[in-house]
């Protein structure tokens, strides 16, 4: 602090603490309806936490789907965020550490990935999913053949996680990073006798970890709370992922909802990445803020 | 262009493909072929009873931007990206400067910000939406008492202010991580040298703090426009489904609706491509910055 200006710094802890209460506010809201025993008149309009969140939780936790959601949504997210880091770190290792044709092609051609999320080519891809060999099958049809291939990945995880898992962005990033890796390490590999694969392995690799950590949380998160996907590529209850399965349970205007369960569940889809955030918040800043450069 | 890459580099012709090979399968079978289909469904009339399609030219494109219902969607998803931007970015630096001035390094107060980037969109949208259901919301009760008239089920422009709230609510997390940073990247000896020539606080931050944020300003309202076109569907589709009577049917949302609801492959496909046309832009605007910032330094 460069002043004293007990007056400003009165104002900004003014400002912090009607933030923080506005960051809050739902969260504690969840926590109050969550908690409220079922007998509760006007169960919504409670103010207070209740005595009845662990039975509530536990009550979520029993439901039909919600453990094997839970189960998807995980298997979904650290399949999304181990895929991409893997098939980044061999593609940056490949356009960084080779020099071979149309290496600048196919970096461009990863690049371009940026600019086709999900969103913008959803019919198409949901079309891909349904039947994953329709593009052989349709290269064939020009070519005059005739097949009849269909492997659906609907339903499955397979379907939930391959056609998220390119990544133009971590790519880049483990580009940059290994831009800046000293060349005498590759040299000292080299006149040891380590090939390209035991450079990657035993050198690359371990230097990456502090950018893997930081990548793994954000994409663990993004993974967790897709939606629109999930949405489109399962149909049955048991094989879709915990925040569908949440939003389906949503707000009617029917008055015999147990809005405390509902809440409770909310609270269980929500706490994972939540969690992973904050106890591995160094990591996330720096993989968030990692993004800017 | 050519990129660049080590100066020393291993031998090997089929190994870099070979270590290629995933992410270009994966690119080629879930981006660039449906991505390639999206290009042609836009200038074709498929018939799904014939199995066959008839080329139309840019039919599907005239008749979208003939369509008042399409002008209406970009309107709202325009005002609703403004808004939400807006309000998450100016919350967030307000939030950021008093955090950076009362506890500089505080890790408890950041954990207790960045919470909601963890919350799926569509569950941000639920805890909101319990606030301010107009049936039994509590939030929503007490703005009755107060004789406001609310009902976000009912009113376009009630629903247009929940979405933002939501979409907002959870982006300020985001925000807040990248002005903190920014703000202790600062040198504290700048600070210094203003305050002695006797710049107060606000006079700092006018002439001194927010000019330095510029670049990092920059690169969150790209990624916040990003945000809100494309990672809200999850809000709208749990809390308004589009409506009331279309008010809050963003573009992305309209894209989804028409393709899989209406069936509509054509007009969805040429959507598609204006909103793909959007994201590049969007990213060429963001790279000439980075170049530009790569310049300076």
């Amino acid at each position: 602090m460069v002043e004293r200006s007990p007056r400003f710094d009165a104002f900004c802890w003014l400002l912090l603490s009607a933030g923080l209460l506005l960051v809050f506010l739902p969260l504690y809201y969840a926590l109050v309806i969550a908690s409220q025993p079922d007998d509760t008149a006007r169960l919504t309009l409670a103010t207070l936490p209740g005595s009845a969140l662990w039975h509530n939780l536990a009550a979520a936790w029993a439901k039909d789907d919600l453990q094997r959601q839970l189960v998807n949504s995980t298997v979904m997210a650290l399949g999304i965020a181990l895929g991409k880091l893997s098939i980044s770190l061999l593609s940056a290792f490949a356009v960084t550490y080779f020099r071979f044709r149309f290496r600048t092609a196919a970096f461009w051609l990863i690049f371009i990935t940026l600019m086709l999320p999900v969103e913008v080519r959803i019919v198409p891809t949901f079309e891909v999913a349904a039947n994953v060999l329709s593009p052989v099958t349709a290269l064939a049809g020009w070519l005059g053949w005739r097949l009849e291939l269909n492997v659906s990945l609907l339903d499955s995880y397979a379907g939930l996680i391959l056609p998220l898992i390119a990544s133009a962005t971590a790519t880049f990033l483990f580009r940059q990073f290994f831009l800046v890796v000293p060349d005498e390490l590759c040299e000292a590999a080299k006149v040891d006798g380590a090939g390209p694969l035991r450079f990657f392995r035993d050198i690359l690799l371990p230097m990456s970890r502090t950018s893997m950590a930081a990548l793994f949380v954000i994409l663990f998160i993004y993974g967790w709370n897709q939606y629109l996907w999930p949405l489109l590529a399962t149909t049955r209850a048991e094989m879709t992922t915990v925040v569908i399965g949440v939003a389906r349970t949503l707000p009617t205007d029917n008055a015999d909802t147990r809005w405390n369960l509902t809440m409770a569940t909310t609270l269980l889809a929500m706490l994972p990445p939540v969690l992973v955030v904050v106890l591995l918040q160094r990591w996330f800043v720096r993989g968030l803020v990692d993004q800017e450069k | 262009m050519a990129i660049r890459g080590k100066d020393v580099v291993f031998k090997g012709r089929a190994l870099p493909w070979l270590l290629l090979a995933p992410q270009l399968l994966v690119l080629a079978v879930f981006f660039f072929w449906p991505a390639g289909r999206g290009i042609v469904e836009a200038f074709f009339l498929s018939d799904p009873f014939l199995d066959r399609s008839i080329y139309v030219g840019l039919d599907n494109f005239r008749a979208l931007f003939a369509s008042p219902e399409y002008w209406d969607s970009v309107w709202l998803t325009l005002r609703f990206s403004a808004a939400t931007t807006l309000l998450s970015m100016s919350v967030a630096l307000a939030l950021a400067v008093a955090a950076d001035r009362v506890l500089r390094r505080s890790l408890l107060l950041r954990s207790l910000v960045i919470w909601p980037y963890a919350v799926a969109p569509a569950i941000a949208g639920m805890l909101w939406l319990f606030l301010f259901h107009p049936a039994f919301g509590v939030l929503a009760l007490a703005l009755r008492d107060l004789g406001v008239g609310w009902n976000p089920l009912l009113d376009g422009g009630d629903a247009m202010l929940l979405i933002v709230a939501a979409a907002a609510w959870k982006q300020v997390s985001y925000n807040f991580v990248f002005f903190l940073a920014g703000l202790q990247a600062i040198p504290a000896s700048l600070i210094e040298a203003a305050a002695i020539d006797g710049a107060g606080p606000a006079r700092r931050l006018r002439d001194l703090v927010l000019p330095l944020l510029g670049p990092t300003s920059f690169f969150l309202l790209v990624m916040n426009v990003i945000y809100a076109f494309f990672e809200t569907f999850g809000i709208v589709d749990a809390i308004t489904g589009g409506g009331p009577g279309g008010a809050t049917r963003l573009l992305v949302y309209k894209v989804y609706k028409d393709g899989f609801q209406a069936q509509d492959l054509g007009s969805s496909a040429a959507q598609s491509i204006v909103l793909m046309v959007i994201v590049v832009a969007l990213t060429i605007l963001q790279f000439r910055f980075v170049e530009k910032r790569v310049s300076y330094a």
